[in-house]
């Protein structure tokens, strides 16, 4: 099975990498469109801002390529939100694949730092994306963005307010969590991916 | 885990080490055994030793499956920078960041609060908490709570208090100061140095109001097990993930 990982200017894709090989896949980083094609699955993982990230994705034709993809895409974290249609961080249009806009925490205690960070639980898990026994288990996250519960919500999880934890729209697949540093948990959902 | 050479070592009162095995096999087996995060510090000095380190993360990252700081020996942004491309989540200064404050806007700035941890190792002394640089070995002028605030005002993510007066003792962590230390800053703190006991992680939650709290020994040689641990914690009515 080839997997592909998108390239572009965001980081811990080697945290990604490093979790498909433990998985026991071999993943190519690539922003090559015919191998971004070609590949059976392709991941969209990353940390970083939303504005420049889009800025690079245009500015290599990665826009409209990942739009286009077929096959089962897997969009961790950054690339959930820019799977979305708009993006408060740096007031920026995404790719639409999510028709949800995404927006800033705004904190309503002092308790409630923003960026949400560390481990959390999610419910209301749909199994066409993951392994029934993830409801009510801990997965990791770190962001200070965040998609309202929408319809193409498959996972919620409650900071400040409820918010989604995952997305799903056709071949498309977002998690809002650190899929790759999410423990055992991580590795299920992976597992569940890679089987599509 | 204190690393030197390649290999996790425990201080007692941060001298005296005793050879507690290989970072990356004790790095998987507490994730298997429920740890939240883990904490790699380079104690190597050296520049042989730092190129180590960093080969050392390269390997954490490839086979350890949840979040993990190192620190130790970073002076510059470009230290930060070398760590995040090995796989580090996130990186905590002590020294550097004592020696030169701007080091946390800089890291803040270019890689985001989130991996920035500030690690302050301090001893209470005439009636005052005093921070210690250089692994706890040269006393600085700088006070731990207008230290850690400031810390906060310029960037820092989480706060990593160690009491070097607890540390190694065994006997609790600085419930007191981890206290004043929450009721200043509105970042996360994890406290470190004195745990012996689960009450004592129990005692660092519920008094000192802890966001999170660092053992070393108790869990290198097996005296207190994380799942254990956790779930004495659970019954004791402190939110932990099982």
């Amino acid at each position: 099975m080839q997997v592909a990982i998108v390239k572009y200017n965001a980081g811990n894709i080697y945290s990604v990498d490093c979790a498909l090989r433990r998985a026991g896949v071999t993943p190519v980083l690539t922003d090559d469109k015919e191998t971004l094609m070609a590949a059976d699955k392709v991941i969209f993982p990353g940390v970083g801002e939303a504005a420049s990230a889009m800025t690079y994705l245009r500015a290599h034709g990665l826009d409209r390529l990942i739009k286009e993809l077929r096959q089962p895409v897997l969009g961790i974290c950054i690339g959930m939100q820019l799977m979305c249609r708009h993006s408060e961080e740096g007031d920026v249009d995404c790719l639409g694949i999510f028709d949800v806009d995404v927006k800033r925490f705004r904190s309503d205690s002092p308790d409630r730092k923003v960026p949400h960070m560390g481990w959390n639980t999610v419910t209301d898990i749909d199994t066409c994306m993951f392994p029934p026994e993830l409801e009510g288990q801990y997965v990791y996250f770190v962001h200070s963005y965040y998609a309202p519960v929408c319809d193409y919500t498959t996972a919620t999880a409650e900071y400040i307010h409820p918010f989604s934890a995952a997305l799903h729209r056709d071949n498309f697949y977002a998690a809002q969590f650190h899929i790759e540093k999410s423990g055992s948990v991580g590795e299920a959902i992976f597992h569940r991916f890679l089987a599509l | 885990m204190d690393v030197k050479d390649g290999k996790t070592v425990k201080g007692v009162n941060f001298v005296n080490f005793r050879d507690a095995g290989d970072p990356v096999e004790l790095g998987q087996e507490y994730s298997r055994q429920g740890a939240d995060e883990l904490v790699y510090l380079d104690i190597t000095a050296s520049y042989e030793g730092r190129k180590t380190f960093t080969e050392l993360v390269r390997k954490v990252a490839a086979q350890v499956n949840i979040p993990f700081t190192v620190g130790g020996g970073i002076d510059e942004l470009c230290d930060v920078e070398r760590l995040l491309n090995a796989g580090a989540d996130k990186v905590s200064v002590n020294s550097a960041a004592l020696r030169n404050p701007q080091l946390i806007e800089a890291i803040a700035a270019n890689f985001g609060s989130q991996v920035c941890v500030v690690a302050i190792d301090a001893r209470f002394e005439d009636g005052t908490w005093r921070c210690y640089r250089s692994g706890g070995h040269v006393p600085t002028e700088r006070e731990l709570f207008s230290w850690a605030k400031e810390a906060q005002e310029r960037g820092a993510g989480e706060i990593l208090f160690t009491s070097m007066t607890h540390d190694g003792v065994k006997d609790g962590y600085a419930n007191d100061a981890l206290a004043v230390l929450h009721d200043t800053l509105s970042i996360p703190v994890i406290a470190s140095g004195g745990a012996g006991s689960k009450e004592h992680f129990r005692d660092a939650f519920l008094l000192g109001k802890a966001d999170a709290a660092l053992a070393a020994s108790v869990f290198h040689f097996g005296e207190i097990p994380i799942p254990e641990l956790k779930n004495y914690l659970t019954k004791e009515g402190i939110c932990v993930r099982i």
